[in-house]
């Protein structure tokens, strides 16, 4: 407890109601007159276990009652624990012994709780008190005292006088984070751009579409109409960092009637006969938009229920979402497999920094 | 074949063979491996459970003509109101009308489950007057939907393929403007198959090329398998989620901590 110089006063509200209680001591400034009335406390009410000796050793049987239950649901517990072994390892036992266990536990607590509150609420003496809150602010020789304090540590330490102590002292205190900071660096990837991490994935000309997760390549026979295709690239499940990879070059592969497709001049030869792969990475906060619907060719990102129309380049129609999805440019290799004819143009993902 | 080499070797002898014995030869050889390697393919996914016969035929196209025509067209040749259903493959039919899906009760953004408006076998007959009209899935055989495969195996391609819209644990959630993709709970191993074979509505077309017959196959015991076993985790809240996860510690976590504050804070009388 703090020490408390200026004293702490108990009133007990008078039974009128009309009584001003604010106290003019030193922790309130100015008193204002208060346009309305301070309505006080209402009268005392005693309760029905002060008035009646036989209500009164009921709430005492009724608190004994809860802490003893809280002994059984302890015990429970104990028990239930014995009772129920998941040493077999199936699902159904384990949730039995969880639900059993919890069940005692939460009955141990609860039952301490509410006997706790019922006890105070009920029997413990029943009188109103106010404790009028202090003032911050010290004594004025407590204040006084402190300040002395401090000179006498000076004068006794020399902290003023022996600069150059107290320089190197303040250097040495900066100086001891810097390890940590470097330390910290080490953590974030070393000789790596970045900005060209994020801009390019490992996508590149004449790599396999291949499906997730098997990594069997795809034929462009095998995408009938309405089909759509979980993409990865090839060789992905075998890089170290697999899932680093895939986070940016996951593709969704679908196929259209070639004649619903509506690309602009430039990205004409990027299909073929109405296969188109676009990034599977949101491009609001990165979630994999993956919910497509075969009729209207719309695609869903489930996060944010950002909306693409896959006929119009994944254009976006609805959510927050602000670029289309990027592209993958894809042909046919000799043997009839889809492959990539470059990286995506553009960098998959949502903004960054750098790209906005 | 040593046989018929040595006979062969014995007519030489002789030199009384036959000029298109060759011939023969090699169509009898052709005959027979491509009738064994049929054989063989037959016992695979893709032949037809039930054999239809010309008058299942018959009295599916007398069924689809009272039920079905109005919508699909006299020859199931399609209208503005609804697609062909030329080549859609009796797959198709046994999964939208064993389902209830079709008919539809009304037009609305999708067809939606309801008690299926036909007995199987008027299914069977509609399937087979349908698979009659061009080449399409067939109904597939039980051995793979019986979910008897690999349940992690299935999760994993479930969980790349379906999970975004039919959720984690199947239970289904929303798609656009209305649509939805639907719990997988209580739907039978034949009519998910077929439904990925065929990619009702707006779902996508799972091909055989894409997942292959055993990868269904698996799927379909993935979904059987966390229907038959509890989820570890207590209470599912139908599996929903945030959603119905949020809504109840909202209303009884936070309810239930209000009432124990009044209660605290109440004077007692």
């Amino acid at each position: 407890m703090a020490q408390d110089d200026n004293g702490g006063t108990e009133i007990t509200p008078a039974a009128s109601s009309a009584v001003d209680h604010r106290p003019g001591d030193a922790g309130t400034a100015v008193i204002v007159q208060d346009a309305v009335e301070n309505p006080g406390f209402p009268p005392h009410r005693a309760r029905i276990t002060d008035k009646d000796p036989r209500k009164q050793r009921r709430a005492e049987r009724t608190i004994y009652t809860l802490f003893y239950l809280s002994i059984v649901g302890s015990i429970w517990a104990i028990a239930a624990y014995i009772a129920f072994p998941i040493e077999s390892g199936k699902i159904s036992d384990l949730r039995i012994s969880t639900l059993a266990i919890g069940l005692g536990m939460t009955l141990a607590l609860l039952a301490i709780g509410f006997g706790a509150v019922h006890w105070a609420k009920a029997l413990m003496v029943d009188k109103e008190g106010i404790d009028i809150r202090h003032p911050v602010q010290g004594t004025d020789e407590t204040r006084e005292r402190a300040v002395e304090i401090f000179q006498e540590a000076d004068a006794e330490s020399g902290f003023g006088r022996r600069t150059l102590i107290r320089n190197s002292l303040i250097g040495a205190l900066v100086a001891f984070p810097l390890p940590a900071i470097v330390l910290f660096r080490g953590l974030g990837p070393m000789n790596e751009d970045p900005v060209k991490l994020l801009s390019h994935t490992m996508w590149k000309k004449g790599m396999r579409l291949t499906r997730d997760p098997s990594g069997t390549p795809i034929r462009a026979s095998d995408v009938t109409l309405g089909s759509v295709f979980h993409v990865i690239p090839e060789g992905l499940n075998d890089k170290e960092d697999a899932l680093d990879q895939k986070a940016k070059a996951a593709v969704l592969l679908m196929r259209l009637e070639p004649k619903d497709l509506h690309p602009s001049p430039d990205r004409k030869s990027w299909a073929y006969d109405g296969i188109v792969a676009y990034s599977k990475i949101c491009t609001h906060v990165g979630c994999p938009v993956a919910l497509y619907e075969q009729q209207t060719h719309h695609l869903l990102c489930p996060c944010h229920q950002s909306q693409f129309d896959i006929t119009h380049e994944a254009r976006v129609i609805f959510g927050p979402a602000n670029r289309p999805l990027p592209q993958l440019p894809i042909e046919v290799d000799a043997d009839g497999y889809l492959v990539a004819q470059s990286d995506f143009h553009e960098p998959v993902g949502p903004s960054f920094w750098e790209r906005h | 074949m040593r046989e018929t080499k040595q006979k062969n070797a014995r007519k030489r002898k002789a030199g009384r063979r036959h000029p298109l014995a060759t011939v023969a030869l090699i169509v009898i050889g052709l005959g027979l491996t491509g009738g064994a390697y049929a054989t063989f393919n037959a016992t695979g996914s893709s032949a037809d459970a039930t054999t239809s016969s010309a008058s299942d035929v018959t009295a599916g196209k007398q069924l689809f003509q009272a039920n079905c025509a109005s919508c699909h067209g006299i020859e199931a040749q399609g209208t503005d109101a609804a697609p062909s259903l030329i080549g859609v493959g009796a797959a198709a039919v046994d999964f939208q009308v064993g389902t209830g899906r079709m008919p539809m009760a009304m037009s609305g953004p999708q067809a939606e489950q309801k008690p299926a408006q036909f007995s199987q076998k008027e299914t069977d007959q509609l399937a087979a007057y349908v698979a009659s009209l061009g080449p399409g899935p067939s109904i597939p055989l039980r051995d793979v939907t019986d979910g008897n495969g690999d349940a992690a195996k299935g999760a994993e391609l479930f969980r790349v393929n379906c999970a975004m819209c039919h959720n984690v644990a199947g239970a289904g959630g929303a798609l656009t403007e209305g649509k939805y993709a639907p719990p997988l709970t209580g739907v039978t191993g034949k009519h998910i198959y077929e439904a990925m074979v065929t990619g009702p509505q707006n779902m996508p077309v799972f091909n055989d090329r894409n997942i292959t017959p055993e990868g269904k196959r698996d799927i379909i015991t993935y979904l059987q398998f966390i229907q038959a076993n509890p989820s570890p985790g207590g209470f599912e809240l139908g599996s929903l989620g945030p959603v119905a996860e949020g809504l109840f510690i909202w209303i009884f976590g936070l309810g239930s901590i209000v009432a124990l504050t009044v209660w605290i804070t109440a004077k007692s009388n």
